[in-house]
């Protein structure tokens, strides 16, 4: 398995560290209410297909990297800086 | 008082020669990270103005052997050989690292074999040309990899896994020797 680091190029997986589902790029506001924190602390989506997902380059650049991957296939259909995700974002 | 003597990462474990593969230990001299805050013009023109080097581009180097400015991951760039002038301080964050890495020079016609059984990324001179650099592995050790002649590579590791290094460095070379 390999995953195109947008700055270092493709490499093995072995040099990824992996986060978890993407929701650290949706924080909640403060006041969101004790539903909204719950779901975003507690509550994941097991889905089979398309997922999306954050890697940190841990043994490369150090840059945060949001994933889009398929977890029947294992296909990456996608790869970009979780800094620019975010900053798209707000 | 006591004077402390200094000792550098490798003391006593280089050089070492196996096979046309040659390790040494380089005592490059000041290391200076440089992070900058977002954009790194200002830190590229201050660098450029005061030590006559461009901010490298992701997975490359500039300068030369004595003065060499190595991209170091994202945003990061770490300056070798040369203090770093007044003017840098201004553009991003400047880190003294002088002590904290170990680093060697592997040279000779098969550096690129024994490097190949070490390391996750092709290193062959057809893609990874003299200047390139590499933030990758050697074994599982977090490490800077940059190409410094047809058949000379520097690398650089944390300080405290400089044993490890040349362990792990012994023992490819002695593999790759083997196959004559």
């Amino acid at each position: 398995m390999r995953i195109d680091c947008p700055l270092c190029g493709a490499r093995d997986r072995r040099e990824f560290y992996y986060q978890g589902a993407a929701v650290m790029l949706a924080r909640p506001a403060p006041d969101a209410g004790e539903a909204a924190w719950d779901a975003y602390l507690h509550l994941r989506d097991n889905p089979a297909g398309q997922t999306r997902e954050l890697w940190q380059h841990e043994a490369g650049c150090g840059a945060w990297l949001m994933v889009t991957r398929d977890t029947v296939s294992h296909v990456i259909s996608g790869v970009e800086m979780a800094e620019d995700v975010k900053r798209a974002a707000l | 008082m006591v004077e402390l003597r200094e000792t550098s990462p490798c003391a006593g474990l280089l050089p070492v020669t196996l096979g046309s593969v040659t390790v040494e230990e380089l005592t490059p001299g000041p290391m200076t990270s440089l992070c900058v805050f977002g954009d790194a013009s200002e830190m590229s023109a201050a660098l450029e103005k005061a030590h006559g080097m461009g901010w490298p581009a992701p997975n490359r180097s500039t300068g030369k052997d004595g003065a060499r400015a190595i991209w170091f991951g994202r945003g990061e760039v770490m300056l070798v050989g040369v203090s770093p002038d007044a003017a840098l301080r201004k553009a991003g964050a400047i880190v003294d690292q002088s002590d904290g890495w170990a680093v060697v020079s592997v040279r000779g016609a098969a550096a690129v074999d024994v490097l190949a059984r070490l390391v996750p990324v092709d290193l062959r001179g057809s893609v990874f040309k003299r200047g390139q650099t590499a933030r990758t592995q050697v074994g599982h050790m977090p490490a800077s990899i940059t190409r410094t002649g047809a058949e000379a590579f520097m690398i650089m590791v944390f300080r405290s896994m400089a044993g490890t290094l040349v362990h792990d460095l012994k023992e490819a070379m002695a593999a790759v020797a083997a196959r004559g």
